[in-house]
């Protein structure tokens, strides 16, 4: 027989400890479907740390992919803290994408300390505004958002291509679906010569680290924990639970949303309908493995970055699916999952013994 | 198998069950402290015991949802009579032994049928088809001969708490138990429709069924059982045949010590500070509801509000804790009409709010004991600056409350999930008096809660009383409300009767409101034409 | 042509049918786990398994039927991890689900281009032919719109009857109904929450996965990336819709099949003033429609979502 007792108070080591053992746990797992690919296993392996570690470049690739994993695991981290299930990330993240590119790629021309600044607002903003209806419907009508914020994405994604076809078609572009690019002083510079790694990167830690105080030091922040750990008790104390959603939805439709912003004006230069290989989906991820924390995110943004550009460079040179990484940052959420069971209960195996 | 409901053709008492030397721990808290029992067919055995005394754990080790760390527990056998040894852990096993459980939250589906929550899980479950005429019959059986009547074919969530209740005890017979065990049957009944409980129980033990009935109640213990287990601390401190029973002797091993007992002295009320006037909400269920209701609470009383579980306490509550505006009508506080209602602009007005549910609603489990002391004021300037929370300044004022309410914790910065339940409601107590309010609302303060922790919030909210506050105590507990209260008004399916004063309760009068009756007109205290004598 | 017209032919019928089918399977199998008080947001993995599963046994030569039950298999091996995760573990329903679709459907694309890594358009199979009963398929409108599709179809239908007589006739239902409404009063009878439960989001789950093998087994003939594109979501918005009756999954996925298919006929009528995306979208708004719709009544399994551990009460 197996039986579950509760743990009052986790040790740190637990806490901490089993994120990073699920995250290799996952990697560890990706030994089977390499196999069943009929790869070789540790060079497989060896490829995939030297192709996101091995280089200066591959280090810049690395730390490009984890900026906008940055952002949208803040944004699914604030939402999950207050139990808001946003699921919506990716289609916030291409609002933002494409208010950027609304305002930056010509209607308006500024220096760049000013241009920076507008789009990035207008990509959070969008991101927000993506959230609004979702929160109605749950707050007015109690419409599960999990569904609503999932099937704005398609919604989404269908409105940019119908956009990128219409008004903001690149007339340069000989048809293909892509928008205008953006203007140069709306760019994020790069933060080393001819490497890709831009201002994005600074922008992503930022947030991190402002959201950390925010929910940690802030009356609001006060009020979110309060709300996401028993919304009844928040509410029979005096706390606007459904102001505290609307604050929620805000802030994480605004960092998905920057999320978009960072990608074209920083990695990509123009919007397309492939701006996401599902960053949106990733960062729930990046936030289930940092258990929700703020900084924890840039870790876990880290590691999940490391595992698609270490397995694309894989990929190339073996030809084994890139789909591995989604593979893995699939199974290492999973793992953190059972491995957060493990922090809040000790296992017993067998029956307890009578003494005496 | 022979039928629950067969009269017993036997005159001497067999033994049923033998409980031999159960222990339970839990971590250092020992529940059960190797604890004897005997029950016999045909009779009624009372569990007696205060909150905390082991009485539950007792019950679920016997029904198979613990297992017991040592000791047995033994059942007859149906057929052969001799005991034998249950295995631990299995209530597939309680069952078949047949034994039944009532539990105190009924475990019933509501969106099936009563009959569905019978028969389910004692038929195969692999079948193409529900065969009922088998099953009805029975149950018609059995509801005739024991007075059990309730409507099968009614979903449950359509019944009544005592129809439910019914549909329970039919479950246990159903499945021919032998041995019925009810945890706190009366907590959710009138007066009255206990004492058709206990005429229903009487029945069944005639007939040969064993009942366990675990409570807390000595009148109600006196009155339905045979013989009487006390447990105290996880031991059991007495038994005796209720004939021979001593109502003192019996309170004294229940508690165990000397508990102060608080004392109302007379005050005269004061001014005005709560005035509800012809309000109604309607939430299209009963227990959310209210017609129509006036109240008036003054300066340096207590108002207490009667009345069985689910007949709108909850919409009262909730409209004077500032969560729920009314339909129709107007609250006057401090003789202002209410506009904007708003829990925070509540307590920040002076009203202390005790929730009903202490763990749902009055306390969040991961933040930190200072945290969940602090909850209703961080937004004042006290406790914040430019929006970054104060915590030195948080830390202080847990660390005075902790102090003065006797909070027992490891710490200001100790999750608060770490707190027994006597240590939360001390910790709200500490979280909403220490503002020195001026009305106090107070629901349920007191359940569950062991006799000290009891006694330490009746002494606070007399304190608070004398201190010139307004209280409006709701509770279930008759006691509770006889000791405390200056008035008393009863709750009856979202109507208010008019308010009694202290000295003219009768007690049976009381329980009849409750169930419904309206108050003879010549008793009632009416306010309007000049207040209590 | 005249609304009326299109809506009088048995082929748009026949059509509306063919669009409802896996999602008929979808919100089945979705109410099926809900009912046991189990949210499956892995359905949308779930669909992409059983359509990857399903159409590359019988690619590989397994017959027809052998890839139904291939795809049956395959959901319920992903359901069963999600029994696992979210009833004895009882870890969030939300994000064990999000979990099982990211896994789901990156094993099944992983899987598909292991196996096919340098095809640039994908092998085709050859599907569930439209079946041709004597008699009936002759039938004026409703032999064309209705015994003229394929066995899955045909399955789809059985599958609401008997998922009826199941949840409403049988023990079984009876046990899985009370389970999505109050854990204990099982427990407290002697059945187990936790083999209920585990039990009916892997049957859930394997239903929904055949919906996703009639896409690539019936509907189409081959497996695409990103084929199923937000059908499992519909179905759980459906299900709410359908208020986890059999009966009304079936309405609710045959007003969307028809809407949908009502949709692409207006297409190609005033396709030329709005563009296309805007009729692609239908779908997706439709479905948060139907959940705006039944908000204020919709009467949630007491249970879903919420965690139940051995003992508890």
């Amino acid at each position: 027989m197996i039986r579950f007792e509760p743990r009052t108070n986790p040790s740190a080591f637990l806490v901490y400890g089993v994120p990073v053992m699920a995250a290799a746990f996952a990697i560890i797992l990706a030994a089977i479907p390499l196999s069943l690919a009929g790869a070789p296993i540790l060079p497989a392996y060896g490829l995939m740390i030297s192709g996101a570690f091995g280089s200066l470049f591959s280090i810049s690739e690395m730390l490009t992919r984890a900026t906008p994993l940055i952002l949208t695991g803040l944004a699914a981290a604030i939402a999950f803290r207050a139990k808001l299930w946003n699921i919506g990330a990716e289609g916030q993240l291409y609002m933002g994408a494409m208010a950027a590119v609304a305002v930056g790629s010509g209607v308006i021309d500024a220096p760049s300390y000013i241009m920076i600044p507008v789009i990035m607002l207008a990509g959070a903003a969008a991101g927000a505004m993506m959230l609004i209806g979702p929160i109605i419907m749950k707050t007015r009508l109690g419409v599960d958002e999990v569904v609503t914020t999932l099937l704005l994405n398609f919604i989404v994604l269908l409105f940019v291509q119908m956009m990128l076809e219409g008004a903001l078609k690149d007339p340069m572009s000989m048809g293909w679906p892509q928008s205008e690019p953006i203007i140069d002083s709306a760019i994020l510079p790069p933060l080393l010569e001819r490497m890709r790694v831009h201002l994005g990167l600074i922008i992503a830690l930022i947030s991190a680290f402002a959201l950390a105080i925010f929910v940690k030091r802030t009356v609001w922040g006060f009020e979110i924990r309060a709300v996401g750990e028993n919304a009844a008790a928040a509410k029979f104390s005096g706390i606007s639970v459904t102001k505290t959603m609307v604050l929620v939805a805000m802030l994480s439709g605004g960092l998905a949303g920057l999320a978009g912003v960072s990608e074209v004006a920083g990695t990509r230069g123009y919007l397309a309908t492939d701006l996401s290989p599902g960053y949106g989906y990733a960062g729930i991820v990046v936030a289930m493995l940092a258990r929700l924390s703020p900084i924890g995110v840039i870790i876990s943004a880290l590691f999940v970055a490391s595992v698609f550009v270490g397995a694309d460079s894989m990929s190339r040179a073996i030809g084994v699916s890139n789909y591995l990484a989604d593979l893995i940052v699939a199974m290492s959420l999973l793992c953190v999952l059972i491995g957060g069971f493990l922090t809040r209960f000790k296992i017993h195996f067998g029956r307890q013994k009578s003494a005496g | 198998m022979s039928s629950a409901a067969t009269p017993s053709t036997e005159t001497s008492p067999q033994l049923l069950l033998k409980l031999a030397a159960i222990t339970k721990r839990f971590g250092p808290l020992i529940a059960n402290d190797a604890i004897d029992l005997d029950v016999h067919r045909g009779e009624i055995v009372a569990l007696l015991g205060e909150n905390g005394a082991g009485k539950t754990t007792l019950m679920n080790i016997l029904f198979g949802h613990y297992v017991a760390d040592e000791g047995a527990v033994m059942v007859a056998g149906a057929d052969d009579n001799i005991l034998a040894t249950l295995e631990p852990g299995a209530p597939q096993a309680a069952l078949d032994a047949g034994i039944g459980m009532v539990h105190q939250h009924f475990t019933l589906a509501e969106n099936l049928t009563g009959l569905d929550n019978i028969v389910l899980g004692t038929e195969p479950i692999f079948r193409l088809r529900r065969d009922r005429t088998k099953a009805r019959a029975k149950l018609d059986h059995l509801m005739s001969g024991s007075g059990l009547n309730v409507d099968l074919n009614q979903p449950v969530h359509k019944l009544t708490v005592g129809e439910k209740q019914r549909v329970e005890i039919l479950k246990a017979l159903y499945r021919d138990a032998r041995l019925l065990v009810l945890d706190e049957p009366t907590a959710v009944l009138t007066p009255q429709e206990a004492d058709s409980l206990f005429a229903i129980l009487r029945k069944l033990a005639a007939t040969g069924l064993a009942v366990i009935i675990i409570a807390h109640k000595l009148a109600e213990v006196l009155a339905v059982s045979h013989r009487i287990a006390i447990l105290r601390g996880g031991k059991k401190v007495g038994e005796m045949t209720t004939d021979q029973a001593d109502r003192r002797s019996i309170a004294e091993l229940m508690v165990g010590r000397d508990v102060p007992i608080s004392k109302r002295r007379e005050r005269t009320p004061g001014a005005e500070v709560i005035s509800l006037h012809n309000i109604t909400i309607d939430r299209g269920d009963a227990r959310r509801s209210l017609h129509n209701v006036s109240l008036l609470a003054r300066e340096g009383e207590i108002l207490g509000i009667a009345g069985v579980s689910g007949n709108g306490q909850a919409a009262l509550a909730q409209l004077i804790a500032g969560l729920d505006r009314p339909d129709s009508g107007t609250v006057e506080i401090f003789g202002e009409p209410v506009t904007k209602f708003d829990a925070h602009q509540f307590a920040q007005n002076g009203i202390a709010r005790i929730p009903e549910d202490r763990h749902h609603d009055g306390m969040i489990g991961s933040m930190t004991v200072a945290e969940n002391i602090a909850i209703e004021d961080v937004r004042s300037r006290d406790y914040q600056k430019f929006g970054f929370l104060d915590f030195d300044a948080i830390r202080k004022r847990a660390e005075h409350a902790i102090a003065d309410y006797d909070v027992r914790c490891p710490g200001p910065d100790a999750p608060a999930r770490l707190l027994s339940g006597g240590n939360i409601q001390k910790l709200i107590l500490a979280r909403v008096l220490e503002k020195s309010p001026k009305l106090i609302l107070a629901n349920q303060p007191s359940r569950g809660l062991d006799v000290g922790a009891q006694s330490e919030v009746h002494r606070r909210l007399l304190e608070a009383r004398e201190g010139g506050a307004a209280v409006i105590l709701i509770s279930e507990d008759l006691d509770e409300l006889l000791t405390l209260s200056d008035q008393i008004a009863v709750i009856h399916a979202g109507h208010v009767s008019p308010v009694i004063a202290a000295g003219d309760i009768d007690r049976s009068e009381l329980g009849l409101m409750m169930a419904g009756q309206k108050k003879n007109e010549h008793n009632a205290d009416t306010r309007a034409a000049g207040g209590p004598a | 042509m005249e609304i009326i017209d299109i809506l009088l032919t048995a082929n748009f019928w026949a059509a509306a049918l063919r669009i409802a089918t896996p999602l008929i399977f979808g919100v089945l199998g979705a109410l099926i786990c809900e009912r046991a008080g189990v949210l499956n947001l892995g359905i949308e993995g779930i669909f992409t398994a059983g359509a990857m599963a399903g159409w590359m046994a019988v690619w590989l030569g397994a017959g027809l039927w052998g890839g139904v039950l291939v795809a049956a298999l395959a959901g319920g091996f992903f359901g069963l991890i999600h029994a696992i995760l979210t009833v004895p573990l009882g870890l969030s329903q939300h994000v064990s689900g999000i979990g099982v679709t990211l896994l789901a459907t990156s094993l099944s694309y992983f899987t598909y281009r292991t196996a096919l890594p340098d095809v640039t358009s994908p092998p085709r199979i050859i599907p569930f032919q439209p079946l041709d009963i004597p008699i009936l398929s002759d039938l004026p409108f409703i032999g064309p719109a209705l015994f003229s599709q394929t066995a899955l179809t045909m399955l789809a239908l059985v599958m609401v009857f008997v998922t009826g007589w199941v949840l409403y006739r049988t023990p079984l239902g009876l046990a899985i109904r009370a389970v999505g409404d109050n854990p204990s009063a099982v427990e407290a009878q002697g059945l187990s929450v936790y083999a209920l439960r585990i039990g009916a989001v892997v049957a859930g789950s394997a239903l929904m996965a055949v919906g996703g093998a009639f896409l690539t087994m019936s509907a189409f003939d081959a497996f695409f990336f990103g084929m199923i594109n937000g059908r499992g979501w519909v179905c759980i918005a459906l299900t709410v819709f359908a208020s986890w009756r059999p009966g009304k999954a079936l309405l609710g996925a045959l007003l969307f099949g028809a809407f949908d298919a009502f949709q692409v006929r207006l297409q190609t009528e005033v396709g030329a003033f709005l563009p296309s995306q805007v009729f692609l979208m239908m779908p997706y708004l439709l479905s948060i429609a139907a959940l705006i719709i039944v908000a204020r009544k919709a009467d949630y399994p007491k249970a879903l979502l919420v965690p139940w551990f051995k003992g508890q009460r």
